[in-house]
């Protein structure tokens, strides 16, 4: 499937995704509307996985680049972090272990309990 | 001179692509984990534009055509998630149940932070999707309110020290089984964490990837109803 098909795809599901946003009172980005318009479109085979797969590889493998203009506004904003910069640092590190440790001992605990289950 | 490049299209959109391949191809080289291609970039970037003194703006207008492009971007996330499929029906229930786990435990810790720091309505909003991926992560504070780049910022943060850390934690709290562990890393430290996931195996590769798109998908909905309260 030609390149410039695969981006027409991906582009129509993103104006999708900005008229469901538009449409619906819910705070929720188009992108995301858009990533379940697709995935389901996938999963009902509306869309083929040949038809939006070399684009989304392409946009997914360049994707970090598209974070930088957002990283260098940074420089607008530098006052509010330096005024919270210790704050900001232990509710990331307290944070990120919390989540690591919550969902890997929830996720452990159903996994032992399911294999309990089968071997009874 | 700063007048053309206030008209310039391109001056932010060649700067940022020159100076993130340079950045990438660095990072390679040292793998050093906070020398993160975004953060280099984002530093020698800001570096330029104030010993030139051109202004954020400046710089944005031509900028903001890669930033339109995020919402298509993400969207594709729908295809590796789509990929994965046989492995979310055949273990949906564990991964629903532990990641929205993951995710209330990561929105409840950052509003005890906001408490306890003092931090603003626009902060909280900034912190709230700190653990999910950055493309979900700056829609999410975008509809809240927030301050951007404080995301940016934060996930990136988060992505290191995860990435860094995950052996250590999964080890010291007796996380063993590949599935949890990459249930854990996925959630905890988005696309970062998962390249190290990927090192530990197969399995615990595909789970943090799944967790990643799993995870940001429970936090648009999470942040909403914690959206209110500070």
């Amino acid at each position: 499937m030609s390149y410039l098909f695969q981006f027409a795809v991906i582009a129509i599901i993103s104006f999708i995704g900005e008229i469901l946003h538009f449409l619906l009172p819910l705070p929720i980005p188009a992108s995301i509307y858009g990533l379940v318009v697709l995935f389901v479109a996938l999963c009902t085979k509306v869309i083929k996985l040949e038809q939006v797969e070399h684009a989304a590889d392409f946009f997914l493998s360049i994707m970090p680049v598209f974070f930088v203009p957002a990283a260098v506004n940074l420089m607008t904003k530098w006052s509010v972090i330096k005024n919270n910069l210790i704050g900001l640092l232990i509710t990331c590190i307290v944070s990120t272990i919390l989540v690591m440790v919550v969902t890997g001992s929830v996720a452990q605990k159903l996994i032992s309990k399911k294999e309990d289950e089968k071997n009874e | 001179m700063n007048d053309f490049l206030q008209t310039s299209a391109y001056f932010g959109l060649a700067l940022t692509l020159l100076i993130f391949t340079f950045s990438q191809k660095g990072s390679k080289k040292f793998k050093f984990p906070l020398f993160n291609p975004i953060l280099v970039s984002a530093a020698i970037i800001i570096t330029i534009l104030v010993t030139c003194d051109i202004s954020y703006d400046t710089y944005a207008t031509g900028a903001d055509l890669i930033a339109k492009l995020l919402t298509p971007a993400t969207i594709c996330y729908a295809v590796p998630l789509y990929r994965q499929i046989e492995i979310l029906k055949k273990n949906w229930i564990t991964i629903l149940i532990s990641v929205t786990s993951g995710c209330i435990a990561s929105i409840l810790c950052v509003f005890v932070c906001s408490i306890a720091f003092k931090f603003t309505p626009e902060i909280y909003a900034a912190l709230l999707p700190k653990s999910v991926t950055t493309a979900i992560g700056i829609g999410i504070t975008e509809e809240l309110g927030g301050i951007v780049p404080i995301t940016v910022a934060v996930i990136i943060f988060t992505g290191i020290f995860g990435a860094a850390f995950a052996v250590n934690i999964c080890r010291l709290f007796k996380i063993t089984n590949p599935i949890a562990k990459g249930l854990a890393i996925g959630t905890s430290s988005h696309a970062m964490g998962t390249s190290k996931a990927i090192e530990l195996g197969e399995i615990e590769g595909a789970m943090s990837g799944l967790a990643i798109v799993i995870s940001g998908l429970m936090t648009v909905l999470l942040a909403q109803v914690a959206s209110g309260w500070i």
